[in-house]
């Protein structure tokens, strides 16, 4: 028997996945019993990390025993458990709702999919090179373009090609800019990269297109043309997790880069970024607020939250490694939230058979459940409290005002405000009167409490803060020491 | 851990978790859900008692869980928090009963309980806090609980009602969100202390604190219906008659004035608020909120919605109680949190007993209704005569205690804007009781329910009774102790006598 201090549960978070993916696309038959014990399991393996990156304050692991700048390097800290956590939690809603969601062909194809996709997931969280990073980006996007495809049909094929050529422009872009920094440095590990950047105009074009590359991925605005469709279109499942986990791996892989490489070298960029991301807070609400269909008014609020996520970049500088965990906090409280909302959002399309929010009454008040789970997810987007949102948003708004932004502080309450019309005006059909008559239920109970449960998370998160942020200091991935 | 960590936590649980299972309670199982709802209120009377009695004996409650690394969750039963606590738990105990008749039949009864108890959960939370981020913190849940009740007709113009009520409550939680977080970035503190907590603060940021009192009263000023700020009021009443009376009474107006009280004495501390120069201000507000709302209700025939604007004039009776920055006048302010709570709640309960007996609406159609319903219009006489500020009736105790408070701060014009008010009030009301006890039935009543040898249904009839004889025996027995005014000359206490 190994003592539990010695299992790799690092390595286990990659190797289990994708041996369960093989293990799918083998054997059909298998693939919910499949899908459903390795999200248990990894949801295991996520809390015994978290224990072993407690006791052990890093998690370093040279796969195969090579060192790193010769052999693949995997590399964890308390940022690292924050994304992994999110995605397990994310994960065990998805593969809850997603037993009941699918018939048995498309089965077939979603569950190795997924599994694959949690893999590549948790290997770009648990990477530390700009090239692991790339491969893992690069998984992560093919799967999620398979995904996307999976119901068929003129929309879903159309929407996949949006998501398939974004995702390949932005991977590429950021493989340019890799090769320029190899080229140019000699390596790929970003410790080692960290040492020996300089200010030069190499450095620049490189961080450039690795930036846009991402930031693309990311849907920042204006580069977030793509994401509504995309996100709209995809079954409710995939929009899910589109929306709470993919954007998040791109943004993740920005703030890595931000943090170790950009942060140095640029103020001016940080700005931009922040004004970016203003922008985007008040464009993507003013486009949620307008949209008739409910998917794509979610889709088009998280074009705005991704905006509060850049908000922060000028403030950093100056606030330091608490304005990183709200962000963090904020990344966190999203992903949750509004993969609650597509799941809810998904149960309302499916039993109104439409998702014209001006029609949907009946099916809002024969849907409690769900009603409540989008209500819920909409308290923490509004960033009202108790909610991770609030908090997150309290953490920026502080710094803003602190610092004398009073731009961006004003715009992140023009976007609550903004984000509860839109949130309200899906809700405000539960409470007319409705004609219908009693029908029966037809939605699968776990597919409602998929997103209930994920939603009510996103609003306890209000109260976990100082121990989240415990675990977020673990590994300084901040800098400036643990809060 | 003892009895003071776990007692506010237990006033807390004792409405939220009941409101919790009756979300989950299917719409036919009405004997569990109308004994979890009496029991959870009964329940909450009982351990606000214990803790009045702690309190009066220098037991100190207080539970801290951490928000973020330097800022708590902090729930504390100070003298004044209980005053509104207290006020909360027993009118919440008789408006469910209220309810309970009231809704009797219709449907969607267990949404409307759940969220009636989140409302009340709510209202003690934000009394029990004990710094400015929990207030918030149980502010905005406040609002989120009371959309649904405000909307539960689903009428086209219940909608629109909640509607309207979102966008002034949504922006003011903003604007106190905004203030809140600048205040504490000036501070570094956000706790509640008896004569507030920033007379130390740069005499360079004086200007800031003056804007963040401003933006702090504007957020609390949309729900205490201060002038400008009142639209949402008035529309708010197609809500039905509990809810009305809840929100008039107990719940988001006095939510406001309470945070009005809390700002200016235990932020900014009555010293340095007027040495800021805000209190000032904040009286002529309050004294044309008195006015404005008087004279809008002279001009309203649907009852509830008079009913409404002279909430809108008593509620900044409160503001004007706590600005006029004297021991008398914040005595007369604060102990017309409780007294307007008890005479408002009688009218409104008063006026739901007409719509749900005879479908009686407007004040037109009042004719002769004395005769019919005797029980009720009593009670609905008392209330009136509180309202004018008669002797013996609590609203004299209140307007006694004003109007001396401002003759001792110098600000003798304020007796002519009692005294107009007092007029006003009159005009809108006596009118009302002329016609009920005076006047025949001009016909027969719009929509009449038979109810046998009763008047209404017992449920109907018992709270309005209870709370106008309460009214009545507060003004009564105003000298006594452990009565409203007793209990807020011992708040006042602490905040003059240093």
């Amino acid at each position: 028997m190994v003592p539990s201090s010695e299992i790799p549960w690092g390595a286990l978070l990659i190797l289990l996945p994708l041996a369960a993916a093989i293990l799918c696309f083998v054997w059909p038959k298998l693939a919910v019993v499949t899908g459903v014990v390795t999200m248990l399991l990894l949801t295991l393996a996520v809390g015994g990390f978290a224990w072993q990156l407690q006791r052990e304050g890093l998690y370093q692991h040279a796969v195969g025993g090579w060192e790193t700048p010769l052999g693949i390097g995997l590399y964890g800290d308390g940022l690292s458990l924050l994304m992994l956590a999110m995605t397990v939690l994310v994960g065990l809603a998805i593969t809850l709702y997603a037993r009941s969601y699918f018939n048995q062909k498309q089965a077939r194809v979603f569950w190795p999919l997924w599994l694959l996709l949690l893999a590549a997931l948790n290997a770009l969280f648990l990477s530390a090179d700009i090239f692991n990073l790339y491969i893992t980006l690069e998984m992560v996007g093919l799967a999620a373009v398979a995904l996307v495809a999976l119901k068929g049909g003129r929309d879903a094929l159309n929407g996949a090609m949006r998501y398939l050529l974004a995702t390949l422009l932005g991977s590429l872009t950021y493989l340019l800019g890799v090769a320029l920094l190899y080229h140019s440095y000699g390596t790929v590990d970003l410790v080692l990269l960290a040492e020996r950047i300089d200010n030069s105009p190499v450095v620049w074009a490189a961080l450039g297109l690795m930036g846009a590359g991402l930031l693309l991925k990311t849907a920042l605005f204006p580069l977030h043309f793509w994401l509504p469709a995309a996100h709209a279109s995809a079954p409710a499942p995939i929009s899910a997790l589109l929306s709470a986990l993919l954007v998040k791996a791109s943004f993740y892989i920005f703030l890595r880069l931000w943090l170790v490489l950009f942060a140095p070298l640029g103020g001016d960029v940080a700005l931009l970024l922040g004004l970016l991301g203003a922008v985007a807070i008040l464009w993507g609400s003013w486009q949620a607020l307008r949209q008739t269909r409910l998917k794509l008014l979610v889709a088009y609020s998280t074009v705005a939250q991704i905006g509060y996520l850049f908000v922060a970049f000028p403030l950093a500088a100056a606030a330091g490694a608490m304005l990183w965990n709200g962000v963090s906090y904020l990344m966190l409280s999203h992903a949750l939230a509004k993969a609650a909302m597509f799941l809810a959002a998904g149960n309302l399309l499916l039993f109104g058979g439409h998702d014209r929010i001006a029609e949907l009454d009946r099916a809002v008040q024969r849907l409690p459940i769900s009603t409540a789970a989008f209500a819920l997810a909409g308290v923490s987007i509004m960033g009202v409290p108790p909610s991770g949102g609030f908090i997150g948003k309290w953490l920026l708004l502080e710094a803003a005002i602190e610092q004398g932004y009073w731009l961006l502080a004003a715009v992140m309450v023009v976007g609550g405000l903004l984000a509860s019309a839109y949130i309200f005006k899906v809700v405000g059909y539960a409470f007319t009167r409705s004609t219908a008559t009693p029908e029966p239920q037809s939605i699968p109970m776990g597919m409602e409490w998929a997103a209930l449960l994920l939603a009510i998370a996103s609003i306890l998160l209000g109260f976990t803060a100082p121990w989240v942020f415990a675990l977020l200091g673990i590994g300084d991935p901040f800098g400036g020491g643990a809060p | 851990m003892n009895e003071s960590v776990w007692l506010p936590l237990l006033v807390i649980a004792s409405s939220l978790i009941p409101g919790v299972i009756i979300f989950a309670l299917a719409e036919r199982r009405v004997k569990l859900r109308t004994t979890l709802n009496l029991c959870g209120a009964l329940l909450k009377m009982a351990l606000v008692g214990a803790m009045l009695w702690g309190v009066y004996h220098g037991q100190h409650y207080e539970v801290r869980l951490a928000l973020l690394p330097q800022l708590e969750l902090v729930l504390r039963a100070d003298a004044l928090s209980l005053l509104f606590v207290t006020l909360s738990s027993v009118l919440w105990l008789v408006t469910t009963v209220y309810a309970i008749g009231y809704l009797e039949g219709s449907p969607n009864r267990s949404r409307f309980f759940g969220f009636f108890s989140l409302c009340v959960t709510a209202t003690v939370g934000l009394a029990l806090a004990g710094n400015l981020i929990t207030f918030l913190i149980f502010y905005e849940l406040l609002t989120l609980a009371t959309y649904p009740l405000i909307m539960h007709r689903g009428t086209e113009a219940s909608r629109r009602a909640g509607k309207i009520y979102l966008r002034y409550t949504m922006a003011g939680g903003a604007l106190l969100l905004v203030a809140i977080i600048w205040l504490y970035t000036l501070s570094g503190t956000l706790e509640f202390t008896p004569q507030g907590f920033l007379d130390g603060i740069d005499e360079q940021h004086h200007p800031a604190l003056i804007i963040i009192f401003v933006l702090l009263i504007a957020g609390l000023g949309v729900k205490a219906a201060l002038v400008p700020l009142h639209g949402w009021l008035p529309e708010a009443m197609v809500a039905p008659a509990p809810v009305s009376a809840l929100l008039h009474a107990v719940a988001v107006v006095k939510a406001g004035a309470f945070g009005i009280i809390r700002v200016v004495y235990d932020v900014f501390g009555v010293d340095f608020a007027t040495l800021l120069g805000v209190t000032g201000p904040l009286v002529i507000v309050a004294a044309i909120t008195i006015v404005y709302g008087s004279l809008r209700a002279l001009f309203q025939d649907d009852l509830k919605r008079r009913l409404a604007y002279s909430t809108v004039s008593q509620v900044a009776y409160i503001t004007l109680g706590v600005a006029i920055a004297g021991p008398i006048a914040a005595v007369g302010g604060m102990v017309h949190l409780v007294h307007q709570g008890l005479m408002k709640i009688t009218l409104f309960f008063c006026a739901g007993n007409l719509a749900e007996t005879l479908g009686i609406h407007k004040v037109s159609e009042m004719n002769g209704v004395g005769r019919r319903m005797p029980w009720t219009m009593a009670a609905f006489t008392v209330g009136v005569f509180g309202m004018i500020g008669a002797p013996p009736v609590a609203g004299f105790i209140s307007k006694w205690y004003l109007g001396m408070g401002a003759l001792e701060m110098d600000q003798g014009w304020l007796i002519l804007v009692l005294a107009a008010s007092s007029l006003l009030n009159a005009a809108y009301f006596l009118p009302i009781l002329y016609a009920a006890w005076f006047c025949e039935p001009s016909g027969p009543w719009p929509e009449e329910r038979n109810f046998g040898r009763k008047e209404t249904a017992w449920a109907l009839l018992l709270p309005p009774v209870v709370t106008a004889l309460l009214a009545l025996a507060v003004g009564l027995l105003a000298l006594a102790p452990f009565t409203p005014l007793a209990w807020v000359e011992f708040v006042v206490q602490r905040e003059f006598v240093p």
